[in-house]
């Protein structure tokens, strides 16, 4: 903050709003290079104007398509839901067993140097792909089906929690973990004894949110072939089934809605 | 009083936890193995693909290796293309989620209507993925970065209006009660009390939704809306697996890149 100056006249300089950034300069060289961003790649994007134009038409035709939803269907609906389901379910009970390992391996504190480097490797490698470029190779390995979205799931949620738990281990205070070094505790012991109790809270806590985000990532997986309710739901968007596709997104909204309630209740539990 | 006196007037071992709660733990754990073993059985799973999978991993990982050098000169531009998609599409979203925040807080909102309004239009936004808006916009607007722009918008409106939205139920209140007192409109206080408090929300928030918009539109292409996904979707189509390797580490590259500048970013403004 710069100090109130008196001018000369003796009067307060004029009063400004506090702005995020305080060098004027830097401020309008930046939103400066924002605009010319926005123009640059307006004109240099391959959009076909005519095509966007029609747009809004096809917007109206499609919702009116949409409604009202098609109910007559609904037990192929269930299916697809229940499947993404137990998806999400099936893959956030592997992915948490399998995180513990991994985010331990990738905790600078516990581990050497090696084994460190193949453990967050592991992380980044899994964290940096998208779930449907994940999905596409278990299908090329698997075959369609559930299974290829179970895997693919455990794959994007293990890497998710290992995150989160190498990043608690490594926050903890020091001293705990020496305190317990130093009465002789073995590895595993040291583990059960220090580790464990101090991460196992917001373990649960993250896991929990994986399962609400398993849910949701498990509503797109099948896009690629790999299982759950959006397979269905590509399938009626290629067939123009709009009247139907607008059930399945209800019912997706209405069980991410459900998934998220009971997740921040559980959470708020476990607090 | 001898060792033997204590240990017959105290005959416990200490516990952590009670029987009950140990009992209430294992029920626990018990119920968790059910739910998964319930959710593997049931699922319609074909447990013979697995005896050929490591066949058919070694044969992708031949087929993929080496990579495709000459490929690289046709991916400058998808991948131009689609960090535009994940940059405009965040500056929409942050432009449309910035009054939806201040409807969703309830600081802000005006009663309790347009608060569940508000709520109701951010938790929509947010339940569908940036997927799914990319196959409702590429039937509205056909194939093309424009869909992928408006999908990455429409499913970061839920995720940048909610946290502002949290920022601004957790301002000082102390700073616009003065403001009103000196007889502030409304609009003065908003921008004067208000944003200034909430802005590096908005900007971290911004910067963090980029880094993941990055990643969510390397896959837009799947659908047709624009970017990188388009190519690496055809390679696969057309088992050109040494094309495919060359995409992934482009990939790779973009993402880590983004993760680091958006890390950063957030660092300097905390």
């Amino acid at each position: 903050m710069t100090p109130t100056t008196t001018s000369n006249t003796g009067q307060l300089p004029e009063w400004q709003r506090i702005k995020l950034i305080q060098n004027t300069k830097t401020r309008w060289f930046l939103a400066g290079v924002v605009v010319l961003y926005i123009i640059v790649t307006l004109f240099t994007l391959e959009v076909d104007w005519s095509r966007i134009a029609s747009g809004l038409t096809r917007a109206g035709k499609m919702f009116a398509g949409m409604i009202p939803p098609d109910t007559s269907r609904l037990q192929l609906m269930f299916n697809g839901i229940l499947e993404s389901v137990q998806m999400a379910l099936a893959a956030s009970v592997f992915g948490m067993i399998l995180a513990v390992p991994i985010g331990i391996c990738g905790a600078s504190n516990l581990v050497p140097k090696p084994v460190y480097i193949f453990g967050r490797s592991i992380i980044v490698l899994t964290r940096t792909f998208h779930e449907i470029i994940i999905a596409i190779f278990f299908v090329k390995i698997f075959g369609f089906g559930p299974l290829a979205g179970v895997l693919t799931l455990i794959v994007a949620g293990t890497s998710f929690i290992a995150k989160m738990v190498a990043e608690d281990i490594e926050n903890m205070p020091p001293g705990h973990l020496e305190a317990i070094r130093a009465t002789g505790a073995s590895f595993p012991k040291l583990l059960l004894y220090c580790v464990a109790p101090q991460i196992l809270p917001r373990y649960l806590g993250v896991s929990i949110y994986r399962l609400d985000a398993n849910i949701r990532h498990s509503t797109v997986v099948g896009i690629v072939g790999a299982g759950g309710i959006g397979q269905t739901l590509a399938a009626t968007f290629s067939r123009y089934d709009y009247d139907f596709s607008c059930t399945i997104l209800i019912a997706i909204v209405a069980l991410v809605f459900l998934g998220e309630i009971i997740s921040s209740w559980i959470r708020s539990y476990l607090r | 009083m001898t060792r033997t006196e204590t240990s017959s007037r105290y005959p416990d071992i200490w516990k952590k936890y009670t029987p009950v709660q140990t009992l209430l733990r294992y029920v626990g754990y018990m119920i968790a193995v059910f739910i998964a073993v319930w959710a593997l059985s049931d699922l319609d799973i074909t447990w013979f693909y697995f005896l050929d999978a490591h066949v058919q991993v070694a044969d992708m990982l031949t087929r993929m290796w080496p990579p495709d050098a000459a490929f690289i000169q046709n991916l400058t531009k998808p991948l131009v293309e689609t960090i535009h998609i994940a940059t405009l599409g965040t500056a929409s979203s942050v432009v449309i989620a910035f009054p939806l925040a201040f409807l969703a807080a309830r600081n802000t909102t005006y009663n309790n209507l347009t608060w569940f309004i508000g709520r109701l239009i951010l938790v929509t936004s947010r339940s569908v993925n940036t997927v799914v808006w990319g196959l409702l916009f590429v039937a509205i607007f056909g194939p093309g970065p424009v869909a992928g722009i408006w999908a990455i918008a429409f499913r970061s409106i839920g995720f940048v209006g909610k946290l502002i939205s949290e920022a601004i139920e957790e301002i000082d209140p102390g700073v616009v009660e003065a403001m009103e007192a000196t007889g502030a409109s409304r609009l003065q206080v908003l921008m004067i009390g208000i944003l200034p408090q909430v802005m590096p929300v908005i900007v971290g928030t911004t910067v963090y939704r980029w880094d993941i918009n990055i990643r969510e539109s390397t896959v837009l292409g799947f659908v047709g809306a624009g970017g990188i996904g388009i190519l690496l979707y055809s390679s696969i189509n057309q088992f050109l697996w040494r094309e495919v390797t060359v995409t992934l580490i482009a990939i790779f590259g973009i993402v880590v890149l983004s993760e680091l500048i958006s890390a950063t970013v957030r660092k300097k403004i905390s």
